[in-house]
């Protein structure tokens, strides 16, 4: 009881003392963490729909050949990033950026620079296989009523396989939540490196580190709420309306159009 | 002589080694409805995809009025537009409204606008009689009724020609009778048709020529009444007599 009483205590004196600096810290987290996250989709959407571009016999050599290069280059990159570690990837670029151009990048911009990238090589497998998940079936329907391919993967395929990859982009959302901790490695100010600085300051490690628990876990705790949300905004009613038929049937129609626009 | 609407010319089509398709010739005019029947793995499907261009034919040739559409990528897709396809599985787009299946290939590919669209779908929807359900997702649609959309969609395109491949083989058959009235409908109304079906008495009851198909070849071209009555081929007698025992 004692000991729980000189626990709050210190957590009472961390937050006084750095409160503000850990909420920066928050702050900057997701910042980090909701444009690596969105920039990382959009790479992996570019990636993933190169990536399955088929070629057929009958195509140009040159486009042949160009699709050939791209996918080796592709397939490298998603490799490279998924094969290494991001706190090692996060070295890399701010020293190596340091030592070869003399320049220091501003560690958040660096930051954000690696999630995406790390992000973009998980999303583009993930965007991959929801493309693939989809029934050929849609794609030649597009096809069948003169749909270019560009219109049936962007009014058709694709919406599809967003909606359906959904649950793993938010996956990847969390743990980027998480995982932007390492980036206090290149002096990022996030809310693990705040952590530590008031750590250090009050000795208080234990405490400070209860308070980013809990900060950790309102974050993700929240974020998935706000995506279950999201996904069942994108499946839109579970009902739908019938529509009377019995007077002019044009006019009804319309008029019923207007009601549920 | 009614004017054609699509004429082939020795169409090939060969999936790796296979020869699925050998030198497939038939013309299909303006109004006519022409049921292509065959046993299973004849090329039905792969002659009427050929058609759609969802696959490319190893040799030969398409036209469209006159008009060679393999060659050149862009009258292809004005091409797609005008000839539509109903597949078998609906193949209806899950991500859309019944309504938004019926106006999109209007608004994207025949760039009109959406209020007329609108209107123009509504009409074939209430046609196919699914006008109830123009808000309906798929997913909410019983099998009849999404082939009845797919028809919808189809014609809201205002197609010069109509291919259909197996519209019924996928549903129930308590839903097979409400499809195949739209069908014959559509067949009376003076839109052009072909039917790939294994539904030997729409076969019989609303073509005016019917196809029977077989290794690859058109073994017989005739009106129903002949194929029907009086088959050339052994072949032809042989698959009409097993249809029958079905
Ligand atoms: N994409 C493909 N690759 C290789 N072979 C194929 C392909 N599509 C069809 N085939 C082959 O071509 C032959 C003809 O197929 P098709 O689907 O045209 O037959 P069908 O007459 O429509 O038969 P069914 O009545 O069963 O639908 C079959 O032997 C099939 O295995
Ligand atoms: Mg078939």
């Amino acid at each position: 009881m004692e000991k729980l009483a000189t626990f709050l205590s210190g957590v009472a004196k961390v937050w006084n003392l750095y409160g503000s600096s850990l909420i920066d810290g928050t702050k900057i987290t997701i910042l980090i963490a909701i444009v690596g996250t969105l920039a990382g989709l959009l790479i992996g959407i570019l990636v993933g729909i190169i990536k399955t571009i088929t070629v057929k016999k009958d195509d140009h050599l040159v486009k042949k050949l160009v699709l050939k290069i791209v996918n080796f280059i592709l397939a490298a990159y998603i490799e490279v990033f998924r094969s290494t570690p991001m706190m090692v990837q996060a070295m890399l670029l701010y020293y190596g950026t340091a030592w070869i151009f003399n320049i220091r990048v501003n560690a958040i911009y660096a930051a954000i620079v690696i999630v995406s990238i790390n992000t973009g090589a998980y999303m583009a497998e993930i965007v991959r296989g929801g493309i693939l998940s989809i029934d050929k079936g849609q794609y030649e329907a597009a096809h069948s009523i003169g749909m270019t391919h560009w219109q049936a993967m962007s009014l058709i395929v694709l919406p599809q396989a967003l909606r359906n990859i959904m649950p793993a982009v938010g996956n990847e959302f969390i743990i980027n939540m998480k995982d932007s901790c390492v980036l206090s490695v290149i002096t990022v100010n996030e809310l693990f490196f705040q952590t530590k600085s008031a750590a250090g300051a009050t000795y208080l490690t234990f405490h400070a580190f209860a308070i980013a628990c809990v900060i950790y876990f309102i974050l993700t705790f929240t974020v998935t709420k706000i995506l279950r949300y999201v996904e069942r905004r994108m499946d839109g009613p579970e009902s739908y309306t019938i529509h009377g038929s019995q007077s002019a049937p044009e006019a009804e129609i319309r008029v019923n159009l207007k009601q549920t626009k | 002589m009614a004017q054609p609407v699509i004429e082939i010319k020795n169409l090939k089509k060969i999936f790796g080694e296979r020869e699925v398709l050998k030198d497939v010739n038939f013309t299909v005019s303006k109004g006519e409805v022409v049921c292509i029947i065959g046993s299973s793995g004849s090329g039905k499907s792969t002659l009427l995809r050929c058609i759609n261009l969802l696959e490319t034919p190893t040799a030969g040739e398409i036209y469209y009025h006159g008009e060679d559409i393999l060659k050149s990528k862009k009258a292809s897709h004005q091409y797609c537009a005008k000839v539509g396809m109903v597949f078998q599985q609906f193949n209806l787009f899950n991500n859309l409204t019944a309504l938004e299946n019926c106006t999109i290939g209007q608004i994207k590919v025949l760039k009109k606008d959406k209020r007329e669209a609108e209107t123009v779908a509504s009409n074939y929807l209430k046609l196919v009689g699914m006008e109830q359900f123009i808000n309906a997702k798929p997913k909410q649609l019983s099998g009849g009724q999404k082939q009845r959309v797919a028809i919808a969609r189809a014609l809201s395109m205002e197609p010069d020609a109509l291919l259909f491949d197996e519209p019924t083989s996928a549903l129930d058959p308590e839903m097979v009778g409400e499809v195949l009235k739209v069908m014959k409908n559509l067949a009376k109304s003076g839109l052009t048709m072909l039917v790939v079906t294994h539904e030997m008495a729409f076969a019989r009851e609303v073509s005016d020529r019917v196809v029977f198909m077989d290794g690859g070849v058109i073994l017989e071209d005739n009106t129903p009444e002949e194929i029907f009555n009086n088959p050339k081929f052994e072949r032809t007698r042989e698959f009409l007599k097993r249809s029958k025992n079905e």
